[in-house]
């Protein structure tokens, strides 16, 4: 468990942020630039003294103002992956990888530093100097340094932010792999709502200095605070599920999600592969008679358990398919021609096609 | 061959004054650097002018306030005496010392230069790999400082090899113990039918300081070279 209670007062800015987290696990401190996500790893890591409160890891006091506790930075155990790498210029890449490993103060060596290479694929690189990397290499490099230092926690300020578009989608497999293969806790910094869908298990949404909402990744898909961030177009339910059989003539999988069943579009799934689906609330249609005669291949049958103004005149409508939640924007006008209310047996209709691009593969690990 | 004995004894001294100055400069000025680049501290900009003013002050009168505080009566040179027997007016170690005084603005510039190129991030990337500030400063800063300090060394070096003012002013000239190169020069420049002397003590400073430069900058060039340029 990681339990973070800290208050910082930087001129007008008051950060006063409490939240704790699962060890292991990953958990994404989301929200606005500005709204002090880098503000706290960088107090987890030591690199910056709250005024008050306390930093705790799985029982280990790193910070207690009460108790007059201050662990030094270098002496926490804390990896950490700035957004600019910060590679040492004057060391080779290896050199670079040991640096933290020859300092890891008797924590027992858990990481390899041959499975940290291969993991990040970085071996090629072993022999060069930093100066020659491309922004991705970079990064890598960066987190395999982190990890050798044999870190009880690994922070992550925002790793991809300074890489452009297929620099990030070529570090992210990195990173979920980083996620399933060791069991190391991890905190990263992220403003890409994207990226906290494929990485987090939890997510701390952070507004002007406090934490707005906090839970699992599919709970906090639903909150009303996120909406704020990622705007309306970006709002729908995150689900997890088991792939099932994958269909070969047609190329579809089934996706046992709650009581229901979803039909995807299956790239490289994997019986028994844990995936997670973002559903977008403008893309779900809703049914209050069993739907026939359509294109639609899924069809979900469920219980409205809330509905809530979402904008001026349209409604979100949660709808509980038997162990998950969804999510279905409709407009007021629509709302009141089907007399939607909660505790109505309704059935919500998902396009296979429109879940192109929001079916990730998740944590192999068993759900929470 | 081209200098006659006398001559040969003042470049040797120069030499000898310039090196031993340089010796004694590159830790203090390495640390007034890092001091002056990396902390902050209630007169912070008191200690950086005075570090610097000798660049500023005629050096006559450095070598008098030298004279002031490291004479056998003066606060520092009194107890020197009293305590080591340290002789430092009219001897060489005495003129090290000018030499030292007045050179160590010139390195604490080339070296705070390459510092403050320095990010300061990777002296925290260090401390979160669980490097201490003894450690971090000798596998990271120093190493990167590296071409600051020979820089700074090659220039205080050269530099050093021609100060007259503040040593004649401390020390006098004294031949073979104090009369360094400029003062062989000047006290050459002063003696009838000293022309052919003043014109070889002339030519040798000229060929020595260029030579310094020169080295100088082609010490740092290979440096960053080898770091690599640009920040990581």
């Amino acid at each position: 468990m990681l339990e973070i209670d800290v208050r910082k007062q930087r001129g007008a800015f008051a950060l006063h942020v409490t939240f704790a987290a699962a060890t292991p696990g990953a958990t994404a401190l989301f929200g606005r630039s500005g709204c002090g996500k880098t503000t706290i790893i960088h107090m987890i890591a030591g690199l910056l003294r709250p005024d008050a409160g306390c930093i705790r890891i799985d029982g280990t006091v790193l910070f207690d103002a009460a108790r007059g506790i201050d662990v030094p930075a270098e002496q926490r155990g804390v990896g950490y992956v700035f957004q600019d790498a910060r590679l040492f210029p004057h060391l080779s890449v290896r050199d670079n990888l040991l640096y933290g490993s020859r300092r890891a103060r008797g924590r027992p060596p858990r990481l390899k530093f041959d499975d940290v290479v291969e993991l990040l694929g970085i071996a090629p690189l072993l022999g060069r100097r930093p100066h020659g990397l491309s922004g991705g290499e970079r990064q890598r490099v960066a987190i395999g340094r982190a990890l050798l230092s044999q870190p009880r926690l690994l922070l992550l300020d925002e790793p991809m932010a300074a890489l452009d578009e297929p620099r990030r989608a070529e570090l992210l497999p990195y990173l979920e792999s980083l996620r399933d293969r060791f069991s190391l806790p991890m905190v990263f910094v992220s403003h890409q709502y994207a990226e906290v869908l494929r990485l987090a298990d939890e997510v701390v949404v952070l507004d002007r200095g406090t934490v707005a909402a906090h839970g699992d990744t599919c709970a906090m898909s639903r909150s009303p605070a996120l909406r704020a961030i990622v705007g309306p177009e970006s709002i729908g339910a995150v689900v997890e599920g088991t792939a099932g059989e994958v269909d070969a003539p047609t190329g579809l999988a089934r996706i046992q999600v709650g009581a229901g069943q979803l039909l995807v579009e299956s790239a490289d799934l994997r019986r028994g592969q844990r995936v997670r689906i973002q559903l977008l609330a403008r893309d779900l249609i809703i049914a209050v008679a069993p739907p026939a005669g359509l294109s639609v291949r899924n069809s979900l049958s469920g219980t409205i358990d809330g509905l809530a103004p979402d904008g001026e005149r349209a409604w979100l409508v949660s709808t509980d398919i038997g162990g998950a939640t969804l999510m279905v924007r409709v407009t007021d006008d629509a709302r009141q021609a089907l007399e939607l209310t909660v505790g109505q047996r309704v059935w919500v209709l998902v396009k296979t096609v429109s879940l192109r691009g929001h079916v990730f593969a998740g944590a192999n690990r068993p759900p929470r | 061959m081209l200098l006659d004995a006398d001559e040969w004894q003042a470049l040797r001294l120069s030499l000898d004054v310039a090196l031993w100055s340089l010796l004694w400069n590159l830790p203090v000025a390495t640390l007034v650097a890092w001091v002056l680049a990396r902390r902050r501290f209630p007169g912070r900009t008191v200690f950086d002018a005075f570090v610097h003013l000798p660049l500023v002050l005629p050096p006559v009168l450095t070598g008098y306030l030298l004279l002031l505080l490291f004479g056998t009566r003066g606060p520092i040179g009194g107890w020197l005496l009293r305590t080591f027997g340290v002789h430092l007016v009219f001897t060489t170690a005495g003129t090290v010392l000018a030499v030292t005084v007045m050179t160590l603005p010139l390195m604490v510039r080339a070296i705070r230069l390459t510092l403050e190129g320095i990010d300061a991030g990777l002296e925290e990337a260090a401390r979160t790999l669980g490097a201490g500030p003894v450690d971090r400063f000798c596998t990271i800063t120093l190493p990167l400082m590296l071409p600051g300090i020979l820089a700074g060394a090659v220039t205080a070096f050269a530099a050093g090899l021609g100060e007259f003012g503040a040593v004649i002013t401390f020390v006098s000239n004294i031949p073979g113990v104090t009369r360094t190169l400029p003062l062989a020069l000047y006290t050459a420049l002063q003696t009838p039918n000293g022309d052919a002397t003043a014109a070889r003590l002339a030519a040798t400073s000229f060929v020595l300081g260029l030579g310094g430069l020169v080295l100088s900058e082609w010490l740092a060039r290979g440096l960053r070279r080898r770091l690599g340029r640009g920040a990581a």
